[in-house]
């Protein structure tokens, strides 16, 4: 998802991590040929983000439903690692109606997914979203795009899952690596440890060896990112190869 | 009587003038000659002299096309010693750097310009820097055993020691290797404290060998105004043999960087906006300057935990784990 005045930053995910996706969209509320960016024709701004959003999987619903058997929905200041996406992914039926990515825990008794971690549905889930969008039986509850949709979610029956690692380290993050890695850099009072359905840890057990995404990343944050994942190797360090997603 | 009082007074001047002026001119004479001399090595006669002025990293063809128990006999014999040095005012990136890259080396010891309580460290007790890398140098090399590799940084470098350790695979620490991010100032070739500098035994040798001359390495420095340590220690070294000489992988890319990595991602972007972390960097990087302490945790993480699954890495090598690095 992205913004006419964010453009910028969208041309840094494609240019990083977004070349590794089968299908890349670009959603804005105007169509820009040269990113491209598909022109939603709705307004900016977080209140009007969940209108975007169910515009987005409207439109990707009925143009792209047998291009992927996998949707994500991430902010064009979203990193994703897509091969360990893809490895978190084989684990789990798409013909199933799953939603995964970074549990938050109030308001919705299942939990509901972090927005700017990114989230993904499988396709049975995406039919069943747009078809509760047009049946009514999902409307506009809120425009806290994360929250609705998860609502949503748990009304259709569509499941959540569990995407930590085998070492119960989480995958998805809300926030950028610094917020996780350090101890005591986030505030007791910080939204993060309220929100956190599996109880949230900082410091070097915060992420998962096999990360999927972080959030809040600048351009510039995108391809340090991006070196160190896929450039900068270090020969003869022992990783560790135990490292591997719970199994449903 | 040859001069009025007055007068003889003011011919006292004017010829004091002359003489001051004279007396000024000579003065900046003098200068002027210590500095010609002291960048003007070139006729010194050296028996074994380093022809090239960069080292490469051996590439993976070269090391496959050796028998596998080399290869690993090869990386587990290599031993470098990292000599940090710190004062108390470097704290916050003193302690990151003991949490993190530090816990790479076989050894790591800081020396710092005096003792603090917090942190364990070998005190020079000075303030000066050139005299305290001397000082930490000498330590190392009486300290050394069977290290055979020397690497110095400040607390605001970060290291990859495996990196290191895969560069110097192939060279001879009974050669005299002086190496890291080079940098040229007029006719002195230099290696960067802040980047990294790497000494063979060899090299730190001869180092120690003439810390003690001092025509040709004093304390003081042998300039009037002093240089920056790491000239210093360039200076000394020339005159025993041992020439700097800037590190390089196989396509070219500086091995060793006196920048952050954010410094260089930013250039990267500017000049090569399609291609940013092909282009900023090595892949075999061993050294960044200026992260913050909670930058080089995060570095650790992204450059030693976090990976694409699937992807292939250099599995030809077995450096020995480091101990007790829990975040890595």
């Amino acid at each position: 998802m992205t913004s006419p005045q964010s453009h910028r930053k969208a041309r840094q995910v494609q240019s990083t991590w977004g070349r590794r996706c089968t299908v890349l969209l670009f959603m804005s509320s105007r169509a820009d040929p040269s990113l491209p960016a598909v022109g939603l024709n709705t307004s900016e701004g977080r209140g009007a983000l969940y209108r975007k959003t169910m515009a987005a999987f409207t439109l990707v619903h009925d143009r792209y439903l047998h291009a992927a058997d996998w949707f994500l929905k991430a902010d064009d200041d979203t990193y994703v690692v897509m091969e360990n996406l893809r490895l978190l992914l084989s684990k789990h039926d798409s013909s199933q109606p799953l939603y995964l990515g970074r549990r938050f825990s109030p308001y919705v008794q299942q939990g509901y997914m972090s927005g700017g971690a990114g989230y993904v549905l499988s396709r049975q889930a995406l039919r069943r979203y747009v078809a509760g969008l047009k049946d009514g039986t999902c409307t506009h509850t809120s425009s806290v795009e994360d929250l609705a949709i998860g609502r949503c979610m748990e009304s259709l029956g569509v499941r959540v899952v569990d995407t930590r690692d085998v070492q119960r380290r989480e995958s998805f993050h809300p926030l950028y690596p610094e917020l996780h890695l350090i101890p005591g850099i986030l505030a007791p009072s910080h939204w993060y440890w309220k929100y956190s359905y599996y109880k949230a840890r900082n410091g070097p057990d915060c992420c998962s060896d096999l990360s999927v995404s972080f959030h809040y990343i600048t351009p510039e944050d995108m391809h340090i990112l991006e070196y160190y994942v896929y450039h900068l190797q270090v020969p003869g360090h022992h990783r560790d190869d135990t490292v591997d997603f719970l199994t449903p | 009587m040859p001069h009025a009082p007055a007068e003889r007074v003011h011919k006292m001047y004017s010829e004091g003038g002359s003489f001051m002026k004279g007396m000024l001119l000579g003065g900046i004479f003098c200068i002027v000659a210590t500095l010609l001399s002291s960048f003007n090595f070139g006729h010194q006669q050296h028996t074994d002299h380093h022809n090239h002025h960069h080292v490469n990293a051996p590439s993976k063809e070269e090391l496959l096309r050796l028998p596998e128990h080399k290869r690993i006999e090869l990386s587990q014999n290599i031993r470098v010693y990292c000599v940090i040095l710190v004062e108390p005012k470097d704290l916050a990136y003193w302690a990151a750097v003991r949490e993190t890259w530090s816990k790479h080396c076989d050894k790591a010891e800081f020396y710092s310009s005096e003792e603090v309580k917090v942190f364990e460290s070998v005190s020079v007790e000075t303030k000066d820097p050139w005299i305290m890398l001397r000082k930490a140098l000498k330590h190392a090399f009486d300290n050394a055993k069977d290290h055979k590799w020397y690497f110095i940084a400040r607390p605001t470098t970060f290291a990859i020691i495996e990196n290191l350790k895969y560069l110097l695979l192939n060279k001879d620490p009974d050669q005299p290797f002086y190496l890291g991010h080079m940098v040229k100032s007029g006719d002195l070739e230099f290696i960067e404290l802040s980047g990294g500098i790497v000494l063979s035994s060899e090299a730190l040798k001869r180092l120690v060998g003439v810390l003690g001359d001092s025509s040709k390495c004093p304390e003081q420095g042998r300039m009037i105004w002093k240089l920056p340590e790491d000239k210093e220690l360039a200076v000394c070294l020339k005159y025993t043999g041992v020439f700097a000489e800037n590190a390089e992988d196989t396509e070219g890319k500086d091995i060793f960087n006196a920048k952050s990595v954010n410094s260089l991602i930013n250039e990267a972007m500017a000049q090569t906006p399609q291609e940013v972390a092909e282009s900023c960097c090595s892949d075999v990087a061993v050294t960044f300057n200026g992260h913050s302490p909670n930058n080089m945790h995060v570095m650790m993480f992204g450059v030693y935990r976090l990976r694409p699954f699937g992807h292939k890495f250099h599995d030809s090598l077995v450096f020995l784990p480091p101990k007790d690095s829990d975040n890595d």
